[in-house]
């Protein structure tokens, strides 16, 4: 169990890599593992619904239910403990474990004074997003309107005149290369 | 379109390049923020590890700065920074009480004889409870409380020479404990 060995932080994450594919079959083997009782349905699903809402707090991004990391392993207990033992709610699990391991071990961050800017920027960017493509828009349209009526004349003379094929002079106004 | 603005999808670009690579460099991830910081240090009711029919409750801890060191056995780090706690408990009067944190209590004894016991009190915690409640996912882990039991620091990792003088000396000082031969610009080692 090393932790923060930043020389060997290369090294830590090959051997994730290596869990991580490995992890379908980590999957049953820790169903099989543990090998909690329960009374009835609802209860066994509340427990594997919570088990896979909560990131392992040792691991990059697993959750508890697919990890085999020893603390993993120690919180499916506690998980297990609190909703068939103690009777605790979904909310109350997830206090539980939020007031002791943070907000890393929701997948669903919630929005206070640390985690704002990682709801806030999305949002941000849309809105950025959609006010640069209007002001493309309107710079395409407000081209489109520069020619004036004896301008538009002088165009239809010069497109009739060099193409004689083409009567209609609109298609040629449409070229915003000829206006200046 | 004047010419300047052609570089704006370079200068996106290369926004983009400099948010991966300051993402990607803030290397620590190991060191998941304490939820515990600024608060008070979980109650507890713990056994001391050899010593089971003595037990030490959170009100023990209190009325002085205190190291709460979470090690274990199995755990090659905790040895690699036992000099560094010895160290500390020589040279401070800070009080560092230890968690055995899911070990065996006859390998964690015969470890301390062998080693030494930098710590004023060890708690038996056999089945990682007391790691559950105080936010431990792995070893070393250690806990600065002051006088009032809240926790000021937390260091995930072992504490070594550079944490010593960088982030633990330091606040050990503010925190009113006295380090020898430590000077005016802050703890040096004797």
């Amino acid at each position: 169990m090393i932790l923060a060995r930043p020389g060997r932080w290369i090294v830590g994450r090959l051997i994730l890599a290596l869990l991580a594919l490995s992890s379908a079959s980590a999957c049953f083997a820790v169903s099989q593992i543990d090998t909690f009782e329960f009374s009835d349905e609802v209860q066994e699903r509340r427990y594997r619904a919570l088990i896979d809402e909560f990131r392992c707090p040792k691991c990059l991004n697993t959750n508890l239910a697919g990890s085999d990391a020893p603390i993993a392993q120690d919180l499916r207990k506690v998980v297990y403990r609190l909703v068939v033992i103690e009777a605790k709610a979904d909310q109350e699990v997830r206090d539980y474990l939020q007031v002791r391991y943070g907000d890393f071990v929701l997948y669903d961050p919630p929005f206070n004074a640390r985690t704002w800017y990682i709801w806030v920027v999305p949002i941000g960017l849309g809105l950025l997003g959609v006010l640069v493509i209007l002001g493309l828009q309107r710079r395409v349209t407000g081209q489109r309107t520069v020619l004036d009526s004896s301008q538009q004349a002088r165009l239809r003379s010069i497109v009739q005149g060099t193409a004689a094929a083409d009567a209609d002079g609109t298609a040629g106004a449409k070229n915003p290369e000829t206006k200046s | 379109m004047n010419r300047a603005s052609l570089f704006v999808p370079l200068g996106v670009f290369v926004l983009i390049l400099t948010l991966g690579y300051v993402g990607f460099d803030l290397g620590a991830r190991s060191e998941l923020p304490s939820a515990l910081i600024n608060k008070p240090f979980p109650e507890f009711n713990a056994r001391l590890l050899g010593r089971p029919e003595q037990s030490i409750t959170r009100d023990d801890l209190l009325g002085q700065p205190t190291l709460v060191n979470v090690w274990a056995t199995w755990c090659p780090t905790c040895l690699s920074e036992h000099e560094q706690l010895m160290q500390i408990a020589a040279t401070t009067d800070v009080q560092i009480v230890g968690v055995n944190y899911k070990d065996r209590p006859d390998k964690a004894l015969r470890w301390l004889a062998q080693f030494g016991n930098p710590y004023r009190w060890v708690l038996d915690d056999r089945d990682g409870l007391l790691g559950i409640e105080m936010g431990v996912y792995g070893a070393p882990e250690t806990f600065l409380l002051d006088a009032r039991g809240e926790v000021v620091y937390k260091r995930v990792g072992d504490i070594n020479p550079r944490i010593w003088r960088s982030e633990l000396a330091p606040r050990l000082l503010q925190l009113g404990v006295s380090i020898a031969g430590s000077d005016a610009d802050g703890a040096r080692q004797p």
